[in-house]
């Protein structure tokens, strides 16, 4: 038994059985990153005295709990003594948090994100902040400010974003499991180029309190895990209404057990059309066909506006952007550039902190909400996310889930896109229109191309994360 | 396509010191981006006002009231500041 492999489950049973203890766990974790981050570039800081202080803390909790004392009959949260990795965009009180950028790079995180929070309070163990694309802007990490974290099943390629190195280090054994964000596919497209298991929640079901905002009408955090078991327990673990958090709800998230033989599984034509990888497509229609095999019934239908997502998203992320990133002027935190006035002051701040792809999406965003052009763009956006979504809850009347690939493509060379912005937008085509509409959707590793994972997208209606959990498991075991 | 001028205006706007390089990367970036957006234009009218119906969120707002929080806290805040004295962040004058 290599205990680097072991589930969140399987961690929890061993630390029952006192087979190991957390800070054994946690070191062989440790040193796991010292011995392979070099090559991969997933972490931007380890917390080892943190990680290393926590699980002490945790083994003697578990003790106590163990010993009778308290009164619990033994029991203790399953998330006690167990170590994770943390997007460098979501806050972790003390420690630096730079969302991959320059601007940040010495900015230290005044108050804990609730996520954090809510793992803290079950005797979880932070292992580091893991990289990112800029500002969280970006499918490869190529966009970091400080790094390109590689693809641990192919180091000459990315590992997606941007929430590459939350992914990365969990698939080359580096963290149990990690929290990312997913803005237009940053959790799903990272773990499907990676080979793990990622959940992009419905949106609200979790606290954003604590996470550098990007597009605050899109953004979610959500778990990157081995399996989608794993994949449960952390998103049971954090979710939940937060008075720091207007937008979150008390989830009415519903526990009913769904049968894959009873479901009827939604397939868009529209997501297997031009552009896909001919393996890639081979790879998703096989997982369908497994799904008939068991009993599911396939309907074949449509998502006719899913066409015009990627630009939707593009108009109504940057517009977004160019507002939320206004806060980074150089007096309240992070870098500043000092000149002879305020506005000058800004200027170079803003000109020298931030990279390309942040300044192109604030200058895209500026241009989309200036007057003159405010109705042919951002308004038309508007109106086009609410087709969008539309066409989902149309869909959502005959079928239960919906399934398609996570991406057109397997993990690409790193630099093989840098010079074309418009590429990387496309990177979103199959993700993207499901954050338009606010939906759940999971990225489940159902193949390879070579070494290289497929990952699928399983789609849920609002609040339904446990039907997609019940079918991803299902579907986990007959692969 | 848009020019140079147009970008150097949109910078400043979003107050964005651009580089001569940069500017004409974002000239270039910028024409195509929105040439592809060009794609909305498509989407008929007629068919966006029968679909939009809105589905509403309720509007989720806290009560208007003061919750005291640790001066650990305040102390954090300020503490991110580049320029800061006595507990306050500093500005540069305005007047």
């Amino acid at each position: 038994m290599n205990i680097l492999d072991l589930t969140i489950t399987q961690l929890h049973e061993g630390f029952r059985n006192k087979n190991f203890t957390s800070v054994e766990v946690t070191k062989a974790y440790l040193e796991n990153i010292k011995k392979t981050d070099k090559e991969i570039g997933a972490y931007l800081l380890v917390t080892e005295g943190l990680a290393l202080n926590q699980a002490e803390k945790a083994d003697k909790l578990i003790s106590l709990a163990l010993s009778g004392v308290e009164g619990n009959g033994g029991d203790f949260p399953l998330l006690m003594g167990v170590p994770f990795s943390v997007k460098d965009a979501i806050l972790v009180e003390g420690q630096k948090a730079t969302a991959g950028s320059k601007i940040l790079e010495n900015y230290v995180a005044p108050y804990d994100a609730t996520v954090i929070k809510k793992l803290k309070t079950q005797g979880a163990v932070i292992l580091g902040k893991t990289n990112l694309d800029e500002f969280a802007m970006g499918v490869s990490t190529e966009n970091s400010a400080f790094k390109v974290t590689k693809n641990p099943n192919d180091l000459t390629r990315v590992s997606g974003g941007s929430s590459g190195g939350s992914a990365a280090s969990v698939a080359a054994k580096q963290a149990v499991y990690s929290l990312g964000s997913d803005t237009g596919g940053s959790i799903r497209l990272p773990a499907s180029f990676c080979g793990v298991v990622g959940l992009n929640p419905t949106y609200g079901a979790v606290s954003r309190s604590g996470l550098i905002s990007m597009a605050s009408s899109l953004d979610q955090i959500g778990p990157i895990t081995k399996t989608v078991e794993d994949c449960r327990i952390v998103f049971d673990a954090i979710k939940g209404k937060d008075p720091l958090d207007a937008t979150s709800i008390e989830s009415q998230i519903s526990n009913f057990k769904s049968e894959i033989k009873n479901i009827k599984i939604g397939v868009p034509k529209e997501y297997f059309g031009r552009g896909i990888n001919s393996n890639v497509k081979k790879i998703i229609e096989d997982a369908i066909k497994k799904a008939k095999k068991h009993g599911a019934k396939i309907v074949p239908i449509s998502l006719p506006n899913s066409k015009y997502a990627v630009a939707c998203y593009y108009i109504i992320v940057p517009s977004e952007v160019s507002a939320n990133l206004a806060r980074f002027d150089g007096i309240k935190y992070g870098l500043y550039e000092d000149a002879e006035n305020l506005l000058d002051g800004y200027m170079k701040t803003r000109g020298r902190g931030f990279g390309i792809e942040v300044k192109r999406r604030i200058m895209l965003g500026t241009y989309s909400l200036s007057s003159g052009y405010y109705d042919a763009y951002y308004k038309k956006a508007q109106e086009v996310r609410q087709i969008i979504k539309e066409d989902f809850i149309d869909a959502f009347k005959k079928v239960d889930l919906i399934f398609s690939p996570v991406s057109p493509i397997p993990a690409f060379k790193i630099g093989e896109k840098t010079d074309d912005a418009l590429s990387m937008y496309l990177m979103d085509i199959y993700t993207c229109p499901v954050k338009l509409a606010g939906l759940p959707a999971i990225s489940l590793p159902v193949g390879n191309i070579g070494k290289l994972p497929v990952g699928l997208q399983i789609i849920g209606k609002y609040f339904e994360e446990n039907k997609i959990f019940n079918i991803a498991s299902q579907l986990e075991k007959m692969l | 396509m848009i020019s140079k001028d147009e970008v150097r205006h949109i910078a400043k706007l979003a107050r964005l010191e651009l580089t001569e390089s940069e500017t004409a990367k974002m000239q270039k970036d910028l024409s195509s981006i929105l040439d592809y957006f060009d794609l909305l234009k498509k989407v008929k009218s007629e068919k966006l006002k029968a679909k939009n119906s809105g589905l509403k969120f309720k509007s989720n707002l806290r009560k208007d009231e003061v919750k005291e929080k640790p001066a650990s806290l305040a102390n954090n805040l300020i503490q991110a500041a580049p320029d800061k004295k006595d507990g306050y962040i500093k500005v540069k004058s305005i007047l």
